[in-house]
């Protein structure tokens, strides 16, 4: 029955974001024929919608900054549970990958000496991201496509991967079906990398587009790869909130970063009320310095709304839950304000934030240079993923590799705006790097032909569902309802457990999700192959989650709301047991690198 | 809550038909909405492209009421709901189905371009300064979120059909970005006149109206792009000039100057 096109390659990148296009321009160069296969049209991918900018320590807006305060921020950030040595080697190539990329055409904005600028960001001691007004991830993928496009890999576009295929032990291919027409197609490679990003729908509310349904956290699990740390999510203090329409789309922290300020329903700032002993060293204790801290005073502390994003949210979710949120649900962001401080406020806010501007007044009818916006948590990042090597990014599955979202450790329990565009090029490079290094050692794999059945069968079933077939939308929409109630942003064990016992009927239901009609450009067939990832993901999430009986990070749990030491001394890990049930364990946080403990120890003053 | 009629039209290729839904209107609503709650309701196979929801990746482009839009931007508060709000694909591509079309032919004009070609680095740290003035224009361009509006609604595209030897509006904002990048030194201005056939454009200006990023495509950068093509090729002491002296072109960095500017 089968009737599928076959495509050889030594290299297979699926997920053409930041990393994975970074990764394919790697792999390309090392000499191996690549192949790149991504869910939407080349340029379409979640990357566009990174708004802040890109963290790297160059030290342009200020000169204090080097890496290794940009490895303590990021260790700090994370809670300790990040793999120390992703993120060292994350803070000392961001420079390098920034610079690489205005050689490739990528026009960021400047200092006055013409040098490129970096920004205020949560988390980030100095001014550390580099960015292009609030559109800094377009400006990436658009600058690695129109480069990429030159390099010599194939891209195919609006190609779906349904299961990775494996030749004994290790990695041979991926198995695809291509959106225009519903045909299929087998890839056979050398070596896969994944950079299929995020989980976010999973959640109702989110910032994350259609496509972050989890693929590629799935589909390595299901080849055997072990995740980590997916307990960690990251709710985004600033989504829209009004109208329903927009609710979970993002509003940049950058807002705040030019100086945009939290107040609740009695017009208080109420993030002066509640700052984290690891930051008070560092953290303004009044207006004033938090405003001279904005302007570039190298001697005032950060505003306390540039707390980590975590921390943020939480007070957030605190303020609504106590009766001093806004009409709508969330608080107000105010960044109209600064008119009082700059004579040219509401030109300097259209000119910092264009997209917000247009943004608000196009949907929400809000005119930000006047108005406060209401924003409130969106779930927006997941910290955990594919557990991979820190060197060469491959995951335990022989020829797998992993970079950007969808690999775990960089960021921890937490991830610092603006490490994510940094971390998809640092980790893409070095995933496209040793996965051509790792190709051409090996021959090509063999694929086992009735493996390819079953996936076919399995990917048509929705066809197959004669009268008791369900909707696979409205399976979808309460998978979204449920987690977002049962496994959000604060947590509790009754809700987990709630969770836990949800996830085995909407299995159940989605057995039976059916799609009608043929198989060309087809949503309801599409969203009805998600459903399996989303799934996968959303037990993940919820295993990991009800076992971390302490508050750390993204991972609030109301029932133990402090953090506990002792659970900061491992990380989480899922595997699929040799039945195809879902196992869960600890594992210990191997021993620091003494020079790497200093750093931290020394930051910490 | 007030109901609104979509005529919405369904069909594989040129095959197909209008067909009518039903649709609730809720506050702030767009018309992605709508077609998404079509698609839950009554037509799980309604085929419609889409990302990012929030105006920012230019997938869902469509012609509501016959006017090129993102339908992620369009609120139904916008639009008058007493007629059916009719909504179709794209004219200038091929149809898949449905609300999709295949726009593949942009990502071909595209790769025909030459690329990005910085000059040698001139900074003491072995790197290049730019001016923020002098990357403002430049800026505007990269806005561009490629959703292809603008080539939808050029006549020569939409109604000529000219895509074999005319890039459009998208690219020649692509052509100008790169023409006139700080760092650059490429000269595309031939190839402008020649295969990409900017002399057609006759500056009716509907690739501005259209655009959701307001980047004034006509005046910016066709225009002076169709400057610099009339300076290189029919100014008359310019092309005496280059019988005798060909263009000088400033040199391009060499991969290993681009290396030492990554390693820094």
């Amino acid at each position: 029955m089968s009737s599928y096109q076959t495509h050889e390659f030594d290299v297979l990148v699926i997920g053409a974001g930041g990393a994975g296009l970074r990764a394919a321009i790697e792999a390309s160069g090392a000499g191996q024929s690549v192949g790149l296969v991504c869910k939407s049209l080349l340029g379409k991918a979640h990357t566009v919608m990174a708004e802040g900018g890109m963290a790297a320590a160059m030290g342009n807006s200020d000169d204090r900054d080097d890496w290794s305060t940009h490895f303590a921020d990021t260790m700090r950030g994370g809670q300790y549970l990040n793999d120390w040595r992703m993120a060292e080697l994350h803070a000392k190539e961001a420079p390098a990958r920034v610079r690489e990329l205005e050689a490739w055409g990528a026009v960021f904005d400047r200092t006055k000496d013409g040098k490129i600028n970096q920004r205020n960001f949560g988390g980030h001691k100095y001014r550390r991201l580099a960015h292009v007004g609030d559109r800094t991830g377009l400006e990436m993928i658009r600058t690695l496509q129109d480069h990429g496009i030159h390099q010599g890999f194939e891209v195919f576009m609006e190609y779906t991967v349904v299961e990775l295929l494996k030749d004994g032990d290790r990695i041979a291919g991926a198995f695809a079906y291509e959106r225009n027409h519903g045909r299929f197609h087998l890839f056979k490679a050398k070596s896969v990398i994944i950079a299929t990003g995020g989980v976010g729908r999973c959640y109702k509310i989110t910032s994350n587009s259609w496509e972050g349904t989890g693929d590629g956290h799935a589909l390595a699990y299901r080849a055997g790869a072990t995740m980590r740390d997916m307990e960690f999510l990251q709710f985004h203090p600033t989504g829209m909130v009004w109208p329903p329409s927009v609710r979970g789309i993002l509003v940049t922290e950058g807002v705040r970063g030019e100086g945009g300020i939290l107040q609740n329903s009695e017009g208080r700032r109420f993030m002066f009320d509640d700052i984290p002993d690891a930051y008070t060293h560092q953290t303004a204790d009044n207006e004033d310095e938090g405003w001279r801290y904005i302007i570039g005073d190298k001697e005032a502390r950060r505003p306390p709304e540039l707390l980590t994003r975590d921390h943020v949210a939480r007070c957030i979710v605190r303020e609504v839950r106590e009766g001093r949120g806004s009409p709508h649900g969330g608080v107000f962001l105010n960044i109209h304000w600064i008119k009082e401080q700059l004579k040219d406020g509401s030109e300097h806010i259209k000119k910092k934030l264009p997209s917000m501007y247009h943004q608000f007044m196009e949907l929400g009818g809000v005119d930000i240079t006047k108005e406060s916006m209401e924003v409130g948590p969106t779930t927006h990042y997941v910290m955990g993923g594919i557990q991979v090597d820190s060197e060469t990014q491959m995951s335990i599955v022989p020829g797998l590799f992993a970079a950007g979202e969808c690999a775990g450790g960089l960021h921890g329990a937490n991830r610092l705006g603006g490490n994510s565009l940094s971390d998809l090029v640092v980790f893409g490079k070095r995933a496209g790097e040793y996965a051509a290094k790792y190709a051409a050692d090996q021959s090509m794999p063999t694929i086992d032909a009735g493996r390819i059945e079953e996936i076919e069968r399995h990917a048509l079933r929705p066809f197959e569902t004669d009268g008791d077939g369900e909707n696979p939308f409205e399976i979808q929409h309460d998978l979204q309802n449920m987690m977002q109630e049962r496994a959000g942003i604060v947590r509790t064990e009754e809700n987990l457990s709630f969770a836990l016992d949800a996830l085995v009927g909407l299995r159940e239901r989605a057995s039976r999700a059916s799609a009608y009609d043929n198989r060309d450009y087809n949503p309801g067939w599409h969203t009805a192959l998600d459903l399996d990832n989303l799934l996968d993901v959303s037990e993940m999430i919820v295993r990991s989650a009800i076992e971390r009986r302490e508050s750390r990070g993204g991972h609030f749990h109301d029932d133990y709301p402090q953090k506990c030491e002792q659970h900061g001394t491992w990380n989480t890990v899922i595997t699929m047991t040799g039945d195809g049930s879902m196992q869960r364990a600890e594992q210990q946080i191997p021993a620091i690198r003494e020079d790497l403990q200093s750093i931290i120890e020394e930051n910490q003053k | 809550m007030t109901t609104a009629t979509f005529r919405i039209w369904r069909g594989t290729g040129n095959e197909g038909s209008w067909e009518e839904y039903p649709v609730e209107i809720s506050e702030g609503m767009v018309v992605l909405d709508a077609i998404h709650a079509i698609q839950t309701e009554h037509a799980n196979d309604l085929a419609v492209r889409w990302n990012c929801k929030a105006g920012k990746c230019g997938s869902c482009s469509a012609e509501i009421n016959g006017n090129p839009r993102l339908m992620c931007m369009t609120r139904m508060e916008t639009i008058d709901t007493s007629q059916p709000v009719t909504v179709e694909p794209l004219r200038a591509f091929p149809r898949v189905r449905d609300l999709v079309t295949d726009v593949s032919v942009n990502f071909r004009m595209k790769k025909s371009v030459t690329p990005f070609t910085p000059r040698k680095p001139d900074a003491a740290d072995g790197t290049w300064r730019m001016k923020q003035e002098d990357v403002d224009r430049v800026q505007e361009f990269r806005k561009c979120i490629e959703c292809f509006l603008c080539q939808d609604v050029c006549h020569v595209l939409r109604d000529h059909h000219k895509h074999d030897e005319f890039i459009g509006p998208r690219h020649f904002v692509y052509n100008a970005a790169l023409e006139m990048h700080p760092l650059d030194v490429a000269d595309r201005t031939s190839d402008l006149k020649k295969r990409d056939g900017i002399g057609y454009c006759n500056i009716t200006k509907c690739c501005t109206a259209v655009c959701p990023e307001h980047i004034k495509i006509t005046d910016n950068a066709i225009i002076p792009l169709k400057e610099r093509v009339v300076d290189e090729f029919y100014d008359p002491l310019t092309r005496l000039f280059r019988i005798f002296m060909p263009k000088k072109q400033e040199p391009a960095a060499t991969p290993e100057e681009i290396g030492k500017v990554i390693d820094g």
